[in-house]
């Protein structure tokens, strides 16, 4: 028989910390349940010694005593209860209904943590999907199963950007193949969650999506677990019920600044910047959550949104994640400032998986050099703007003007494009190679020379 | 029976402690709680041990018990090694997916190759024989390409008093009993070796031959040495991956160990889908024939992944002790180096620099000096080649695993962001890298390639420096403010990086260039320089040059010309030294 022991006392509060002694039977990672004068709060146990159990509580600790409390072990890992009926449904940040439809009753609990996925079990990602937006189909292609996170700024328009792929993004092109939407909130402001809240009303696709929302304002620690609430609703949907699944997750930063509140308050030695030792380890293990298997058709693409602090990419948050994901999507302060939307820097920008999944039998046989040499000779323009800086437009090498001509083209033709503008592959195709006949022949040199042939204009 | 067990008494993570351990070992693996997780103890204070454990700790409870097994953590060596992929602590990965299905679960318990898989053994020895430790005593041919040589354990010298005939035996038959005057052993097909022991040698041996990459950044501006050690260290989206990717497939290494450590899931599939495809240059069989693969993704557990660099590297000098030249690729060395300062946090230890602990820049050194070109127990010559990607915060070369990595390698091939965002690839920085290695090579090259082909390579390199000093001015100034003879060098510079230095991994020539093509094509842009600086001498413009259709044929070689050329190059520099002469005659007549 198993005996439920409540304790009654607190050895110790300190910030999202309790600690209580006397306890015995714990386990590590299990859910306490913690009733106070205020209402029943939920912690998990992070540390274990002898009898004493350090628990760390999802909501705020404020208002709390170490007297007046009743804590009880539950004994399993916390759990959220999933069945199809999430979809269209909203929930706060630690997986419970929050709209007026009540509690999601049965279908399966499964354990928010998840498991890794055994790499030979994993499907490899070549399906593309199509955005409708040049700069990326055409340069850091989205592939179906992919972790491709956008690297934006405080003030930049990533919200629109996430909302223009989910409205125009064809995550599924079988008939009959279902999809959703996973949206994760996590510290984000009121008017941001009203803004997707309305793009997925806007675009059709609301009794399709299911909503994790941690606000700004909501306690800090609750942000561990959205995400994982979060991936986990997208898990069973995707390989449960083979449905083609894109999570948009935002924004990592509130994550990780929580992830350091509670490791500084446990006294842990830190990493970079404060940021605990396991920021890699514990950021994979949401990130890796993406992907395809061998034994459901399925699948869960990932577009998580973090704002560099201080626009800078070498911080460990972008750091860290450029290194777990499969690419990024840089955005760009100096060309939304020129009123450039979407304002995507393509240098930094990449996608690791679009080698696999463009070219012939993918999208077109040209696109691998196109992107190839849209690259190189972008980054060319970058050297010949430094060099006018110094000696004046006019003092430039005839070959030299002609990047600059390409490189406005690019950004004006290529680049720019209107919110509920959705070109198709071809056209974006097409596009690339209107710009890049501003160039002489002989400049691109990663096209061969039939492709040249077969498209160059002029 | 009493048997002694430790009892948990705190638990944070991978990092657990119990006490009523004063009996356990050192580094020895234990089984931990209900679930059996496995651990490796590493301290002893008293009667509490610290282990890690290599499993998901939740669930485990304070009370629960921790069982000995009277050994260090260890790899089972023996034919069934090849073609496989394996976790950290070489649990074959297929069979967790039969086991507990497409998501890794916790209290699998240990496992390793297939000891009930019968195999084809060709016995070599028969009794009354004395054999030593480390000959071979029969041979299994494991994969078409890879005869797998079995060997007498290191330690056990003595006569065979008991042989097995040819025929079928799997792993755990006694093929062999050896007497050593005190006790009489038992020799099956697989051997046991600790991972954090090296294996033994007879001597080390001068580094002389090269490791041919078919890369021809790597091959002949940087080479590699069979036995040497090469960090790749770049920012994220510079190429690692890619890089090593391609050593593994192209690298004349008998057998390659890939060990995938705190990676992505997606790049492991991607080598399991490709390998067994793609073809190898040098015996025309898939890949996979020759490789293993160890992958400890980045969310696998964080201990495992500091015991995947040992287990891969046991594996390597296993193959090596049959007179293989074994090449290791290990993807990240960082992220190694990151579950080390995870795990120190966890412990609680001092920390040095940004965390990591005091202890990294002689564990890095421990695993580097195993790499080396070696006359084995067994008196073959073989090697060990080490090639570590390193994933620098911030792409920050400063900080310590760079740093500490650099200090204990030969070659050092630096990824540069600027050439990854132009998708020049291999963004290879030929001003920031080098390798140790060329004057060992030296005599290599010249015997095999050609006599000139080091000194080539370092007119070429020159003109490459000069290039860099040039692009300063031009920065300032602009191009057409130089000397036609500095311009010269602009565009030879050209020639090198887009027509040499960019390498193409899917075309299907260009992802391996052999060594007599790249000599060639070396040379070829080494004539047209010559010409081209006697022709500017004389005064004729330099646009004479630059708009030849010779420029761009030089360019787009690479691709135009075949591996297996015949007189392409002849041709070619026949070519240009008529074009030149004409342009001479036309000038001056």
């Amino acid at each position: 028989m198993n005996i439920i022991k409540e304790y009654m006392q607190l050895d110790k509060i300190e910030g999202p910390l309790i600690v209580l002694s006397g306890v015995d039977n714990a386990a590590y990672d299990e859910i306490v349940e913690i009733k106070t004068n205020s209402g029943t709060k939920h912690g998990k146990v992070v540390q274990l010694h002898n009898d004493k159990a350090i628990v760390q509580v999802f909501e705020t600790t404020s208002g709390m005593s170490v007297k007046d409390v009743s804590v009880r072990f539950t004994g399993s890992p916390l759990e959220i209860n999933l069945s199809k009926d999430i979809l269209g449904r909203v929930f706060n940040g630690i997986g419970e209904p929050i709209d007026d439809g009540g509690e999601i009753f049965g279908g399966v609990k499964m354990d928010v943590n998840g498991r890794p996925i055994n790499p030979v079990a994993r499907r490899y990602p070549r399906n593309f999907i199509q955005t409708g937006i040049s700069a990326i189909d055409g340069l850091t292609t989205l592939i179906r199963g992919q972790k491709l996170p956008i690297f934006s700024g405080n003030g930049l328009p990533h919200n629109q950007i996430a909302a223009q792929i989910v409205r125009q993004a064809k995550i599924s092109e079988e008939e009959g193949q279902d999809f959703a939407v996973v949206f994760a909130a996590m510290g984000v402001k009121h008017d941001d969650a009203h803004y997707f809240l309305k793009a997925f009303e806007e675009s059709g696709v609301l009794e399709r999506v299911v909503m994790f929302l941690n606000l700004a304002d909501d306690p800090v620690v609750e942000r561990i677990i959205t995400p994982r609430c979060a991936l986990t609703a997208a898990e069973y949907l995707a390989f449960n019920h083979n449905m083609h699944i894109l999570v948009i997750m935002t924004d990592i930063t509130s994550y990780c600044e929580a992830l350091r509140e509670i490791s500084s308050a446990r006294e842990e030695v830190p990493g970079r910047k404060g940021y605990p030792g396991y920021l890699y380890s514990d950021l994979a293990s949401l990130y890796e959550r993406a992907g395809m298997m061998e034994d459901s058709s399925g699948s869960i693409t990932q577009i998580p949104i973090l704002t560099m602090p201080n626009d800078d990419i070498t911080h460990p948050i972008p750091d860290l994640t450029g290194y777990i994901t499969e690419g990024q999507i840089v955005l760009s302060r100096e060309i939304f400032q020129r009123n450039i939307y979407p304002p995507i820097n393509i240098l930094p920008s990449l996608s690791r998986l679009m080698k696999d999944g463009i070219g012939e039998g993918y999208t077109r046989d040209d696109h691998p050099a196109v992107s190839s040499q849209v690259f190189s000779s972008y980054s060319r323009v970058q050297e010949v703007i430094a060099l006018s800086q110094v000696i004046g437009e006019d003092e430039l090498s005839d070959i030299d003007k002609k990047y600059l001509e390409f490189g406005k083209a690019f950004e004006e033709k290529f680049l720019k494009q209107d919110f509920d503008e959705n070109r198709n592959i071809n056209e974006t195709l097409e596009l690339a190679w209107e710009i890049l006949s501003i160039l002489p022949k002989s400049e691109l040199d990663r096209i061969d020379s039939k492709t040249i042939d077969a498209h160059y204009r002029g | 029976m009493d048997k002694i067990q430790g009892i948990i008494t705190y638990i944070n993570g991978p990092v657990i402690k119990a006490k009523n351990m004063e009996m356990f070992k050192m580094r020895e693996m234990v089984t931990v709680g209900e679930k059996r997780l496995i651990g490796e103890i590493i301290s002893i204070d008293g009667d509490i041990g610290t282990v890690q454990v290599y499993e998901e700790t939740t669930g485990l409870k304070i009370g629960e018990k921790i069982d000995s097994t009277g050994k260090p953590l260890s790899v089972k060596l023996g034919p069934g090694i090849i073609g496989n992929i394996f976790d950290g602590i070489q649990r074959p990965l297929n069979f967790i997916y039969e086991k507990s299905g497409g998501f890794i679960s916790e209290g699998i318990g240990l496992a390793s190759i297939d000891l009930t898989k019968k195999w084809d053994v060709t016995v070599l020895v028969k009794e009354g024989d004395t054999v030593k430790e480390g000959s071979v005593f029969a041979t299994v041919k494991e994969t078409p390409l890879i005869t797998h040589k079995l060997m007498i354990p290191p330690g056990i010298n003595g006569k065979i008093v008991y042989a097995e005939k040819n025929g079928t035996y799997d792993l755990e038959e006694v093929l062999l009993k050896i007497d050593d005057g005190k006790t009489v052993h038992d020799i099956k097909m697989y051997q046991e070796w600790p991972v954090r022991t090296p294996r033994p040698v007879k001597e080390r041996m001068p580094i002389e031959k090269p490791l041919i990459t078919g890369q021809r950044v790597i091959d002949t501006f940087f080479p590699v040495a069979k036995g040497g050690t090469a960090a790749i260290p770049g920012g994220f989206g510079t190429g690692k991956t890619m890089t090593q990717h391609q050593l593994a497939k192209w690298s004349d290494a008998d057998i390659i160990v890939y060990i995938g450590c705190g990676e992505r899931g997606n790049e492991m599939t991607e080598v399991l889908e490709d390998f067994p495809k793609l073809i190898d240059p040098n015996s025309n069989l898939p890949l996979m024939n020759r490789t293993i693969l160890i992958a400890n993704t980045s969310n696998m557990p964080v201990a495992a992944r500091e015991a995947s660099i040992y287990t891969g590297i046991t594996i390597a000098e296993y193959f090596r002790d049959m007179g293989y030249n074994v090449a290791i690729m290990a993807d990240s060395t960082s992220r190694w180096a990151e579950a080390l300062r995870e795990i120190s946090g966890r412990l609680e230890e001092m920390p040095a620099e940004e965390g990591y602990p005091a202890y990294l820049p002689s564990r890095l050194a421990e695993f580097y000096e195993r790499a080396g070109y070696v006359t084995t127990l067994g008196d073959d010559e073989a090697s060990v080649t080490i090639i570590g990607a390193v994933s620098p915060a911030g792409g920050d070369f400063s900080e310590p695993v760079t740093q500490n990595t650099k200090r204990f390698v030969g070659a050092f091939l630096g990824l540069d962001k600027k050439l990854a965002y132009a998708r020049h690839y291999p963004a290879i920085n030929w001003l920031s890298s080098y390798s140790g290695y060329l004057a060992s090579l030296n005599s290599w090259y010249r015997n095999n390639v050609s006599e000139d082909m080091m000194n080539l390579r370092g007119e070429m390199l020159r003109v490459l420096q000069e290039e860099s000093k040039l692009l300063e001015i031009v920065k300032l100034v602009g191009e057409d403010v130089l000397p036609d003879e500095q311009r010269l060098i602009l565009e030879i510079a050209k020639l090198i990086k887009i027509g040499y230095l960019q390498q193409n991994a899917y075309h299907k020539d260009d992802t391996y260039v052999p060594l007599n093509k790249q000599y060639r094509m070396l040379k070829v842009i080494k004539l047209f320089y010559e010409h081209a600086n006697e022709v500017i001498k004389k005064g004729i413009p330099i646009s004479k040059i630059k708009s030849s259709q010779l420029y761009n044929d030089i360019l787009k070689m690479k691709y135009s010309i075949p591996n297996d050329y015949k007189d392409e190059f002849d041709n070619f520099e026949n070519q240009i030294i008529t074009y030149f002469d004409s342009l001479i005659e036309a000038y001056e007549g």
